[in-house]
């Protein structure tokens, strides 16, 4: 592990990342590498691999072999939750990182703000005051300062996952994963969370984003990676990924999507 | 009827606490080991979740009343005197927890896996998870099968009689044999019974209504 170098402004560098679960081979090594303040959005068809991929790298997956160093946190994929060691290793990057879900996975029992405060307090060790005063200002952030004190279970889908961004937010991660944030959403909640997504990545914020909306991709993406079959089969800006340059594979794929 | 009710008060009304003693104390005292068993059942360490295992196949596999028996009378030969109601408290203890502990497992396996993800992601310990995320949810959705094993721990205690505690059963016990009213007796403390776990059942009615309230 000695040979990998730690790189403050390289917040996620994976290499030959492998995993199958049982015979079915999902990853069959994974190179990427993804720079401070990027916004790189994962494309590809069902069964790519690149859920799984995002899981990978806060380790919510164990690898089967290859490294993932995510903010200068190298974890053997082969070692991987073996040892006291490497355990604590996965909770320093997941302190690091925060992780956007497809079906949101707000606490159902506590409100609005206390979702977005959770991590502050019982993470950080944060007094409650304080972490009420900043998760007001995240909330004010995505719009829903107005539900502070509502359930989960009385909020609108797109409104769930605005909280949940702003429950990513409050931890201030150095690089946020968004596993299809709007796939769980109808149509015309997406671009709620889309507008959201977009100012964080304008502010600077580095992303790793799966998802299937083009637009977003094509607007506020600096790379697209196109997976298929467990690898990496293109990694291009999105001018060159959606223009008349792109591989036959992706313009297949785009093509289906556009169906 | 009447007559003997105003007769029988006094015992009564100390038989009524001593058979909600033991099945509140029971409860809550199982409760408490219950969790600690179905965790340990949850481990990522084999020998402990051999362990609780084991217990559970052996308190729920044997009937209470033979536990009652051995810790009462069996221990002794031991040297391990207890007293009635320490020794049927402990019985009914060891016996609730094991039932209690599979409550707790499964209201734990029923959150919804992307609850542990949300905790994990954020950094959140095990310990941290379980308290503040996994257990809340967990319990709430155990509420009725509790309720029910409160409800059968309640009518469990009248084994107690058994090792002479006084409680309701062993009152009615008593007083049918100086009365020789023994179908009077039986049926006055079985509707005390019944009367106990009417007002348990409304307590757990209100307490999901409430809590199905505040999480919608």
């Amino acid at each position: 592990m000695d040979h990998i170098t730690t790189d403050q402004n390289i917040p996620v560098r994976v290499r030959g990342l492998t995993k199958a679960f049982g015979a079915n081979q999902v990853l069959r090594g994974v190179d990427l590498t993804v720079a401070k303040g990027e916004v790189v959005v994962i494309m590809g068809p069902s069964g790519s691999g690149k859920t799984t991929f995002i899981r990978s790298l806060n380790l919510l997956e164990t690898p089967d072999g290859g490294t993932v160093e995510v903010c200068g946190i190298a974890i053997d994929g082969a070692q991987a939750a073996s040892s006291r060691h490497e355990r604590r290793k996965v909770a320093q990057i997941r302190q690091k990182t925060a992780m956007v879900f497809q079906s949101f996975n707000l606490f159902p029992h506590m409100t609005a703000l206390g979702n977005v405060i959770e991590g502050l307090v019982s993470v950080r060790g944060m007094a409650r005051g304080p972490a009420r005063e900043r998760g007001r200002a995240l909330l004010d952030r995505v719009g829903l300062l107005a539900k502070e004190d509502a359930y989960p279970a009385r909020l609108s889908g797109g409104q769930k996952q605005r909280v949940a961004i702003a429950r990513a937010l409050a931890m201030e991660p150095e690089v946020i994963f968004f596993d299809e944030p709007t796939s769980a959403l109808d149509p015309e909640l997406r671009d709620e969370v889309l507008k959201i997504m977009r100012e964080l990545a304008n502010d600077g914020m580095t992303m790793l984003v799966v998802t299937h909306e083009t637009r977003f991709a094509r607007d506020a993406a600096d790379r697209i990676v196109f997976m298929e079959g467990g690898v990496v089969v293109e990694d291009a800006p999105p001018d060159v990924f959606f223009g008349p340059q792109a591989s036959e594979r992706s313009k297949q794929f785009l093509g289906q999507l556009h169906d | 009827m009447i007559d003997l009710l105003i007769r029988a008060q006094p015992l009564l009304e100390k038989a009524v606490l001593v058979t909600l003693g033991l099945g509140l104390g029971s409860f809550i005292l199982g409760s408490m080991l219950g969790m600690v068993i179905a965790l340990a059942r949850m481990s990522r360490w084999r020998a402990l979740r051999w362990l609780a295992f084991c217990y559970v196949s052996i308190f729920r596999g044997t009937p209470l009343l033979i536990q009652i028996l051995l810790i009462y009378f069996g221990l002794p030969s031991w040297g391990i005197v207890i007293d009635p109601i320490p020794a049927a408290l402990l019985a009914l203890t060891l016996f609730a927890a094991a039932y209690l502990s599979e409550n707790f497992r499964s209201g734990i396996i029923a959150v919804d896996r992307g609850q542990w993800e949300a905790a994990q992601s954020m950094g959140m310990s095990y310990p941290v998870t379980l308290w503040r995320v996994i257990l809340p949810q967990a319990i709430r959705i155990a509420i009725p099968t509790l309720g029910s094993r409160l409800i059968a721990l309640m009518k469990d205690t009248s084994l107690a009689s058994t090792v002479t505690v006084v409680e309701l059963t062993r009152v009615a016990d008593q007083i049918g044999a100086t009365t020789f009213r023994y179908m009077d007796m039986f049926l006055l403390v079985g509707a005390i019974y019944w009367a106990i776990n009417q007002v348990l059942t409304i307590l757990q009615t209100m307490l999901e209504n409430r809590l199905a309230k505040r999480y919608q």
